[in-house]
Formats: structure tokens, C-alpha cells, sequence
């Protein structure tokens, strides 16, 4: 029953964009059969949770694969966000990007049959099917990606985009093939230790790259920027998620994966969300901000991962526990507020058409509904309480709690104690870009004209924001709720520590605490609201200043001038301003920006380096008949002269 | 081997010097004719019995190897209009040179190759080395594309000298047989096409489709 | 019973604090000073007063000070004030401690932004940053603290009392020592803020609440006033041994929380504001300290 209506979501979603290419007017049909795929989807999902896996087989003729759908928890578990983020991205794309603007039938076509071979591969029981739908997945998000690609940044991000996910299909057919030789199936059958250590490091390759873990994130800013918005929802908050399925798929199958790989997945974790926050701070293009933001959550969840092989290595059951919980569930929690973000931002950045975020300001005043949905995904990436953000953090926060009160340590023990002021600086610098992106954007006064024609979007754009914010909200006020279908997954996940904690017991308390703090806040608030209600309106006082202007007001960069300088070693900065001033200094134009460490200083200078010193090997190439003939004669020669002796 | 097989081979190989030692083109197709014509009787000396067969096949490959194909290509000269001089990367002499030091090799380690004791004695072997390196250097030496032709045509009479060791069947003569003529077909064909591309079949300027 | 003594204590002892602080700076500096009361006179006038709202906010600027007072309150009822206990304990309350005042100041910081001045983007940039580099700090001695207890809860962690000084003294110093730069730097104190001055170069806190007037900026001075008392009970917590009945333990805390009010009020008078370069350096130096005292207790 489950696969059924799962399949049957699938089908919806991929078909919800053919009817576009055949006429305008049928584009209409989209919106209605993706949402009717989502809810079918997320029905299938619901039922599957609890259920035995259902297998459904279909013929197909590929050798050695076999189109093997299995709908067990975990595919269930990281299936639902899918259907949800293309139900609501679906619905958001109707207004969006209507029907008269340029490539709407292809923003259409290609993100339902994104979504639908999505689903497809979380639920593959083959694994030529996963690759196939993983490659797939991987152009169709390319040409998506692509859909602006009149803007020069846009070619280039996609282009990035698709060699660095080839890169990682190439990875995964290593995987695939190499778990071939150690299990004999094609499908995902437990993996003996002794292949396992190879298939581990190329799998954290192609999911790493696919999940966007620095360094191998240099695709995500760019593409993720550059896309439509409901497609970089869906592109950071599930597709991403890809990676990680892999990657827990992966070790599901290893029983005792190698304490080293843990640590590794630990500390690339505790790199990829310090460095991403840093760099998000260093933004000011909002989109960019944002999918540096992913790459933040994408380290945290790493860390979690990585917490729970190390702790299940040095045998602390219930720590390992912990730490795969609080992966999966922001794996959940981070496809809700960072979609619920783009879908908010991308509606501002559609009002004033710019992505600039130093352009913007004041937006509130003109689209209310738009910055509470914005300042409620802010408030839950940042983890406060009461939302969703907070309960994922800590579980993360107990496990490294939980690893210091144990008696023993060994040396991997003490690196899940660095986990919490690694998570502490994270969570604070993710305060701090906040606060700049939601101040810059919604508050304060306009910075330039773009804004005086914004308006708020029509009410579909806000019904597509309404069941993620739902969703926030629901999770961070009863996580105890959310247990059980955590404890499901996990039991496939990490089978042998599934047990080891009660987590409906051990989360009760913080759902108290979450509803006690959102409803005395919220009472505070509206009785604070309601005795100034009719207070007199003045210019702002700013200390007796006469004439406030727009522009004296603190632009995103310098609000993030403090942290960015203090990370200034790992991304140093561009600056083209004035150098020297005379006594009388004329106009001068002053400008800054933070370029992408790892591909602009690293890789990208070094593959130039290298594509110049091959140049020298050019020169074999000459184009010239005889020369070719030459190389011929003399093969011949060494080969008479070899055989000869 | 009856003696006047062993003296064609002698000519064949002094052929080779006059076609790498000629500056005039029509000379030198001329020149690989008369070369190719002699190397088709060749089986008449080197078979024992004479069997209609074996003479209708020898008929055929002199016809095409010292008639059909010499037209081809002096017609191709005439369509072409190009200076009938050959351009050679390497001087003439510097040619020679490496003609004669690659005869020279040939002949004195050809036994050292694995063959069978039966032809070890015999001039076969060296002699199709000898011309399958003159025609190499023909190849890589020359310029102009019909030079090119008539090193292919080279090189293709030493592997029928090499081929006529097997000459129980001489299947494998009339397979080469029939590729080179289709093969001087297509040249044909391509060197208008080039002439018409570049104004030239200097081969120079086929680098340019490097990139 | 106790949730109310401990609520009353709270929210009627927290702006004696305030006026601790100023006397024994002005009895440093010479003078008089205020009246002991002064703070609660200062509320009663604001509360009188009628508010004034800028043009460009939004009920953002109003839900900041909301906020602002509220998560003190419920910050304090999960600290162990009046007995070994508090009303509020589980494991993990800590990590919930210490976000909420995250909350506080993600409200407060976008409430400054709202008004689009320049001089409140400044402190909203300014806390921010200071905040992130404290933050690691806090955290590190709660790990020292949950090694030395072996607990997850607040209660227990701060209730180490007696034995844990036995224990772990040199650990539990260097937490203190580092937990007090974290409460002056929280708690808009010099050397990192100055709370007396108006002026742009010495601001961080005051800045934030320029445009608030009224119900509601009153309502942010009783806010800082009990946030400074719950973090000065944090420390206090520390510093006194497990308690026995409540009322003897809750008056002990206040006595030790006049006493930090007192030390604080003796480092504002000897020093200035920091520069500004130099603040990220002394925080970071908090968090070296809270990070050695947890390596200490990890032997």
C-alpha cells in the first residue's frame, strides 16, 4: 500500500510538467498534479514509516539491474521532505514564474521529473536503478540550474555545477561496482569488512560532493544562487540530502565501520558548518547566503553522522544514539526552514528583482506575511527555542555532553567533546548572519528605489510557505511526537544502537519547555503590542539626529565586518577602494567582496597551473601527417628490434 | 628460389632508391608501376606448376598495379595543377642515406627474426623490410599528398613481397589487391577535396584541422 | 512553594543589583552615588510614561524588550536559586539555559535593526560579534562542570558545592574567573560597554534601546537587570556549598550576588572600555580558560 501510493506520487510529480510543453494554457495543469503527487507521496511516506518495506518490481531490461522499488523507514524517513518541498515548490512556481515568463514549461517539466526520480532513488533497491535515477536527478537539476542561462553567472554556475557532479557519479560508479564485487548482488546487501574501507572513502567522495561537505562545496553557492527559488529550495533542502541518504544508506550496510572514518566524518562536519556560516556571513547576495547556510547544516549533519560511528566504535551505545538522531532529524528540520527561507527570500528578492541585499530594506512594511515566514525560518536555522532548529542541536549537544561525563576517553572520545563549542561558535555565528540577512532585507528603511514598487505576493506564493512554517512550528513544540518516526529510521540506519535510548522519554521535557516558552513569549508580546497600541509615531530619534537617510544605515557588510575579519585567514578578502586620500579627497568608490577560498585561491589557480604545464604535451599533437606516420615507423622499428634480440 | 626471382627483388630494392631519389612526381608514379608490375609477375617464377588460375590472377594484379592505378594518380596530377616537383622535408641525399642504412639493416638482421628455416635463406624477408621502410620514409618525408599516394603504394608492394611467402593461397595478395584500389579511389576523391578546401595539397595546411 | 519564593526572589531582588553596582562606583569615585532604590524609582517613572514609536518599525522593535524580560524569568526558573534543586530540571536544561538568552538577543539585535538608524546597526554588529565569541566560552565550563558532577541537569551541575571544590578547585576558579569576563561582556559592562555614556565610541548595549521609550524601555532596563542577576547567580551558585533549607540557601545566594554585584562594581572603577580591537582578544582569552579548566577535569 505504501509503495503504491508512493509510486504513484512519483508518477504524478514526473508527469505534473509535460502538460506545458503541449500547450500554455495546460501549464496550468502543473500546480494540481504535483500537489496531488505530494499528498499522494507524503500518504505513501506516512504508512510506510510504520509498516513492513514493500517491494514492488517492475520489468526492465538493463542487465544486472533491476527496477526494484523498497519503501523501508529510512526511505520513507527521507522521502517525505521530497514530496512536501516539490508540493509546496510546485504550488509556490504558479505565480512565480508564470506562465508568460521565458522557460516556464521547462522550470516545469524538469522539476517534476527532478522530484519524481528523487523519490525514485531513496527508494531504489537496485543500484544501477540509484545511479541511473542519481544521474537523473543530476541533469535535471543542471538544466534547472541553467534556466537563466542568459546571465554569464548563471552558465558558469551551472557549468561548475554539472562537472562537479560528474565527478561524483564517477565516484559512485567506483562505489557501486566495488560493492558488487564484495556482496555478488547489485543491490544493497551487507558489505564484509574487508571491502568495506575502500567503498567508505569513495563513497564520502561522491556524497560528500553531492552534499555539498567542504571542500567539496564549490558547486553549491553559485548554483544554488543562480536557480529559480522554488528550485533552490528544493535543491537545498532535498537534493543535497541525497549525499547524506547515500552516505547512511552506506553505512547501514557496514556492520562496524572504522573508527578513523568517523573521525573523519566528525571533523570534515566541524569544518563544513564554522567555515560555512563564516563564509554565509561574508555574503551579500541573499541566495548565496542561504546556500552557504546549507552547507553549514549539511557540516552539522555530517557531525552527527560522525558522532555516531565514533561513539558506536568505542562501544557508547546510547551516545551513538544520540548523534544519529540529531542527524536525521535535522535532515528533516533543515529541509523544512532552509526551503521555508528560500521560498520567503525568493519572494522578496521577486519583488524588488535583485539579489543584492544592500539594495533592499524595509520590506516588512510591504510584505508582512513574507518576513514573519522569513523571520520564523531565521529564528529555527538558528536553533532557537521553540523551533525546529533547537531540537536537532540538542540532541547534537548532548551526545558531546553526554561523551564527557563517561570515564574513559580515548583520543576519538575527546574530539565529540569539541562538538559542542564547535556547535556553540556555529550556532552563534549563524545568529549573527541572521539577524544581518533578516535586518537587511525586511528592516530598517529602503536603501535605494528597487523597493518602492515591491508588493506583497499574491496568496498562493503564501500558501506554498504556510505548511513548511507549519511544520517548523510543529516539530520544535512536540518533538516527543516526532520520536517514534525518528526511532523507525534509526533502526534501519544504525540497527545496533537503535535501542539504546528512549527518545520520546528523553525529548518530553524540552516539549514542555518549547510550549511554556513560545506561549509566555507569545503573551508578552501581544500584551506589550496591545498597551502601545496608538502611541504617537515619530521620525527615528537615533540620538537627536534631524535627518536620517537611507544611507547612513549599516549595509550587510559591515555588519558582518567584525566576524569576517576575524575569519580573515581562511577568506581573505577582495577590496577595491581608494588607497592613499589627499588632503581634499575627491569622489571615490569603495567596494568589497568575499570570493570562494577553496575555488577561486585554490582550485581554480592550481588547474589553470596544471592545464599550462599539459600544454607542453600539446606539441606531440602537430597536426601534421608525417609526424603520425613517424610514430608509426618507429613503433614498428623498437618492435622488430625487440622481437629480434 | 629460382635465380630470377632473387634478380626482381634486386631491382625492386633499387627502384625504391630511384623513387626516393627523384624530384619529378610523374617519375615517381611511373616509377611505383613499373615497380608494382614487376613484383605481380613475381609469382610466375616463384610457383612450380602454372595453373590458370595463378596466370589470370597474375594478369589482374598487373593490369591494375601497372595500369589502372598509374592512371589514376597521373590524372589526379593533372586535375590537381600543381607543380609537378616533389617537397621533401628531408634532402635528397640525407634520404638515400637513410634508404640505403635501412636496406643495409635489413638484410643483415633479417635471419635473426623467428621465421621458418625454409625462408631464412632467402631474399624475400629483407627485401619486403627494406621496402616497407622506403615507403615509410617516402610517407613521413614528403609534402605534397600525392607523394603520400605513392609511399602507400611502396609500402603496400613490400607487404605483397612479405605476403608472397605464403603464396600456397594467395588469398591474402588479392585481399591487398583489392583494398589498394579502393584505397586510390578514395584518394582521388580526398585529394580534390583538399585542393578545393585549400588551394593546395600541401599537407602543411591540414594541420590546421588540429584543433 | 519554592517556584514562587524563587520567582519573588528574582524578579524583586534583580534591580537592587543595579544599584549595588552604581554605589559602590560612586563611593570609589568620591561621591554619594544614588539611592540603593534608584532602579525601581526608574521603573516606576518609565512605566508612567507614554511611548513613542519610530516610523519605520515594525511589532519587531516591540517584541525585542517582550522578549527581553521574559527570558531571564524563565531562564532563572531552570537555575537552582533556593535549594538544591530548581523548579525547572532535566537533563539537558542547559543547553536550553543558554539559548534561550540566544533568543533574547536574536529579538533584541533585529528589534535594533528595525528602526534603520545607524547607531543601532552598530550595536546590533557589535553585540553580535561579541556574543559569538563568547558563547564558546559559557559552553566550555558547563563540560568542565557536567565531568565535575556527572550530570546533564543545571541543578546538579551547579550544586558541585563542598566536594567539587575538594575535587577540582584549580578547574572550577579558571570557569568562574572565565564565566565572570562572560557575564561583564553579556551584561553590557565595562570593559566591554559602558552603560553610563551615550557615546557612539563606547557603546554596544545602550545603543541597541536608543529609540525605546516608555512601558517598553522600561521594561529593557528590568530585562538587563535580571539577566545580570541570573547570570550572577550562576556564578554565585558556584562559589557556595550545597545548600540546606531554601530560605537559608536563597538568602546566602543574594548575599554572594551583592558581593559579585560589589567585585563588578570595583572593576568598572578601575578600568576603562576596552578598545575595541582588544575585546575579541580578552574573550577569546575567557574561552582558553574555560577550555583548560575542562581539559584539567579530563585527566
Amino acid at each position: 500500500m505504501s509503495a503504491t501510493l508512493v509510486l504513484a506520487g512519483i508518477v504524478l510529480c514526473a508527469i505534473s510538467g509535460l502538460p506545458a510543453l503541449a500547450h500554455r494554457r495546460a501549464m496550468l495543469l502543473a500546480a494540481p498534479l504535483i500537489i496531488a503527487g505530494a499528498i499522494a507521496g507524503l500518504a505513501g511516506c506516512a504508512l510506510g514509516l510504520f509498516a513492513a518495506p514493500a517491494i514492488v518490481n517492475f520489468p526492465w531490461p538493463v542487465p544486472g539491474g533491476a527496477f526494484q522499488v523498497r519503501l523501508d523507514a529510512l526511505s520513507a524517513f527521507f522521502a517525505a521532505p521530497v514530496f512536501l518541498l516539490a508540493g509546496a515548490g510546485g504550488l509556490y512556481a504558479e505565480r512565480y514564474w508564470p506562465a508568460t515568463r521565458g522557460g516556464a514549461a521547462s522550470v516545469r517539466m524538469f522539476f517534476g521529473i527532478m522530484t519524481a526520480a528523487l523519490v525514485l532513488m531513496i527508494a531504489a533497491a537496485n543500484t544501477i536503478l540509484f545511479v541511473v535515477t542519481w544521474e537523473i536527478v543530476a541533469v535535471t537539476a543542471f538544466l534547472l540550474v541553467a534556466t537563466e542561462h542568459e546571465l554569464p553567472e548563471t552558465r558558469r554556475a551551472a557549468w561548475i555545477y554539472l562537472v562537479s557532479s560528474h565527478v561524483a557519479t564517477l565516484a559512485l560508479f567506483a562505489v557501486v561496482v566495488l560493492m558488487h564485487a564484495a556482496t555478488g548482488t547489485w543491490t544493497f546487501a551487507p558489505i564484509p569488512s574487508s571491502s568495506a574501507r575502500a567503498v567508505l572513502w569513495l563513497a564520502l567522495i561522491a556524497f560528500g560532493i553531492k552534499a555539498g561537505l567542504m571542500p567539496f562545496h564549490i558547486w553549491l553557492p553559485g548554483a544554488h544562487a543562480s536557480a529559480p527559488s522554488h528550485v533552490s529550495a528544493v535543491m537545498s533542502g532535498v537534493v543535497i540530502k541525497m549525499g547524506i541518504y547515500g552516505l547512511v544508506r552506506v553505512l547501514s550496510l557496514i556492520d562496524g565501520a572504522p573508527s578513523s572514518f568517523g573521525v573523519t566524518l566528525l571533523l570534515a562536519g566541524i569544518a563544513s558548518s564554522i567555515f560555512g556560516v563564516a563564509f554565509a556571513l561574508a555574503q551579500h547576495d541573499l541566495k548565496r547566503l542561504l546556500a552557504y547556510h546549507s552547507i553549514e547544516n549539511i557540516g552539522i549533519i555530517v557531525t552527527g553522522l560522525g558522532i555516531g560511528l565514533v561513539a558506536q566504535s568505542h562501544n557508547m551505545p546510547s551516545i551513538a544514539l544520540l548523534g544519529y538522531a540529531g542527524a536525521l532529524l535535522h535532515v528533516w528540520n533543515h529541509s523544512l526552514f532552509k526551503s521555508l527561507l528560500f521560498l520567503s527570500g525568493g519572494a522578496a528578492i521577486h519583488a524588488v528583482h535583485t539579489r543584492e541585499m544592500d539594495r533592499m530594506g524595509g520590506l516588512a512594511r510591504r510584505m508582512p506575511a513574507t518576513a514573519a515566514a522569513f523571520l520564523a525560518g531565521a529564528a529555527a536555522i538558528t536553533g532557537l527555542p521553540p523551533l525546529n532548529g533547537f531540537i536537532s542541536e540538542w540532541l547534537l549537544y548532548l551526545a558531546g555532553f553526554a561523551a564527557i561525563t563517561r570515564p574513559a576517553a580515548a583520543a576519538p572520545v575527546l574530539l565529540l567533546i569539541l562538538v559542542v563549542p564547535a556547535l556553540a561558535l556555529t550556532g552563534a555565528l549563524a545568529l549573527a548572519c541572521f539577524v544581518k540577512a533578516f535586518g537587511t532585507v525586511f528592516l530598517g528603511v529602503p536603501r535605494s528605489e528597487v523597493v518602492a514598487h515591491a508588493h506583497e505576493v499574491p496568496p498562493s506564493m503564501r500558501a506554498a510557505m504556510a505548511p513548511l512554517l507549519f511544520a517548523c512550528v510543529f516539530i520544535g513544540l512536540a518533538p516527543a511526537a516526532v520520536a517514534p518516526l525518528l526511532g523507525r529510521a534509526l533502526q534501519i540506519a544504525a540497527p545496533r544502537v537503535a535501542g539504546a535510548a528512549n527518545l520520546t522519554d528523553l525529548l518530553q521535557p524540552i516539549q514542555t519547555a518549547a510550549v511554556i516558552v513560545a506561549g509566555v513569549c507569545a503573551i508578552a508580546v501581544v500584551l506589550l503590542l496591545a498597551a502601545t497600541r496608538g502611541a504617537r509615531r515619530a521620525v527615528t530619534w537615533d540620538c537627536g539626529y534631524n535627518e536620517p537617510t537611507a544611507r547612513m544605515q549599516y549595509t550587510s557588510s559591515s555588519f558582518a565586518r567584525g566576524l569576517v575579519a576575524f575569519f580573515g585567514w581562511a577568506m581573505p578578502a577582495e577590496v577595491h577602494g581608494p588607497r592613499a586620500f589627499e588632503l581634499f579627497p575627491g569622489a571615490a568608490k569603495f567596494e568589497s567582496h568575499v570570493p570562494d577560498t577553496v575555488l577561486e585561491r585554490a582550485l581554480l589557480p592550481s588547474l589553470s597551473r596544471g592545464e599550462r604545464l599539459l600544454g607542453y604535451a600539446r606539441a606531440i599533437q602537430s597536426g601534421r601527417v608525417q609526424l603520425y606516420l613517424l610514430y608509426v615507423v618507429l613503433t614498428l622499428l623498437a618492435l622488430l628490434a625487440w622481437s629480434a634480440q | 628460389m629460382p635465380p630470377i626471382a632473387d634478380s626482381i627483388l634486386i631491382l625492386l630494392l633499387l627502384m625504391n632508391f630511384f623513387i626516393l631519389g627523384t624530384a619529378n612526381l610523374r617519375a615517381a608514379i611511373r616509377a611505383v608501376a613499373l615497380q608494382g608490375l614487376l613484383l605481380s609477375l613475381l609469382p610466375l617464377f616463384v610457383e612450380s606448376t602454372l595453373t590458370f588460375r595463378l596466370v589470370a590472377l597474375v594478369g589482374a594484379t598487373a593490369l591494375i598495379k601497372g595500369m589502372v592505378i598509374p592512371a589514376l594518380l597521373l590524372k589526379a596530377l593533372r586535375d590537381v595543377h600543381i607543380r609537378h616537383e616533389v617537397e621533401p622535408y628531408l634532402g635528397f641525399v640525407p634520404s638515400l642515406f637513410l634508404c640505403g642504412v635501412g636496406t643495409a639493416l635489413a638484410l643483415l638482421f633479417a635471419d635473426s627474426l623467428p621465421l621458418a628455416p625454409a625462408e631464412r635463406a632467402s631474399l624475400f624477408v629483407p627485401a619486403s623490410l627494406a621496402t616497407l621502410l622506403a615507403g615509410f620514409l617516402v610517407l613521413t618525408t614528403r609534402r605534397k599528398a600525392i607523394s603520400q599516394v605513392t609511399g602507400y603504394l611502396v609500402l603496400e608492394n613490400g607487404i605483397y613481397v612479405f605476403g608472397l611467402l605464403l603464396y600456397q593461397a594467395m588469398v591474402v595478395e588479392v585481399g591487398v589487391l583489392l583494398d589498394l584500389l579502393v584505397g586510390i579511389f578514395i584518394m582521388g576523391i580526398v585529394l580534390n577535396h583538399i585542393q578545393r578546401e585549400f588551394s593546395s595539397v600541401d599537407t602543411e595546411r591540414l594541420s590546421r584541422l588540429r584543433e | 512553594m519554592n517556584v514562587l519564593a524563587q520567582l519573588l526572589l528574582v524578579l524583586l531582588a534583580s534591580p537592587l543589583v543595579l544599584g549595588v553596582i552604581n554605589r559602590t562606583k560612586a563611593r570609589v569615585a568620591g561621591r554619594r552615588g544614588q539611592p540603593l532604590l534608584q532602579a525601581y524609582f526608574d521603573l516606576l517613572k518609565l512605566l508612567r510614561k507614554r511611548t513613542v514609536l519610530s516610523t519605520t518599525t515594525t511589532w519587531v522593535f516591540l517584541a525585542g524588550p517582550a522578549v527581553a524580560v521574559v527570558v531571564p524569568i524563565l531562564a532563572s526558573l531552570l537555575v537552582p536559586l533556593a535549594g538544591p534543586r530548581a523548579p525547572v530540571a532535566f537533563t539537558g536544561d542547559l543547553i536550553l539555559f543558554i539559548y534561550l538568552f540566544a533568543l533574547a538577543r536574536f529579538l533584541t539585535t533585529t528589534a535594533a535593526l528595525d528602526t534603520g538608524s545607524a547607531f543601532e546597526g552598530m550595536g546590533a554588529a557589535r553585540e553580535v560579534t561579541f556574543a559569538a565569541l563568547a558563547e564558546p566560552a559559557l559552553f566550555f565550563g558547563m563540560l568542565a562542570l557536567a565531568r565535575i558532577s556527572g550530570s546533564l541537569s543545571l541543578s546538579s551541575m551547579l550544586t558541585v558545592g563542598g566536594a567539587g571544590w575538594h575535587r577540582a578547585s584549580a578547574a572550577l576558579v579558571l570557569v568562574i574567573a572565565s564565566w565572570f569576563i562572560v557575564l561583564l561582556a553579556e551584561n553590557s559592562r565595562l570593559p566591554f560597554d559602558d552603560p553610563n555614556t551615550h557615546l557612539e565610541l563606547t557603546m554596544i548595549h545602550e545603543v541597541m534601546v536608543l529609540d525605546h521609550s516608555g512601558p517598553a524601555f522600561g521594561l529593557i532596563l528590568y530585562g538587563s537587570a535580571l539577566k545580570l542577576f541570573v547570570f550572577s547567580s550562576l556564578v554565585a551558585r558556584l562559589l557556595l556549598p550545597r545548600g540546606g533549607s531554601p530560605l537559608i540557601d536563597a538568602a546566602a545566594l543574594l548575599a554572594v550576588v551583592l558581593l559579585i554585584a560589589i567585585v563588578i562594581g570595583l572593576v568598572e572603577s578601575g578600568m576603562a572600555r576596552l578598545r575595541l580591537v582588544r575585546i575579541p582578544q580578552l574573550l577569546i582569552t575567557a574561552t582558553l580558560a574555560a577550555g583548560f579548566a575542562a581539559v584539567l577535569v579530563l585527566r
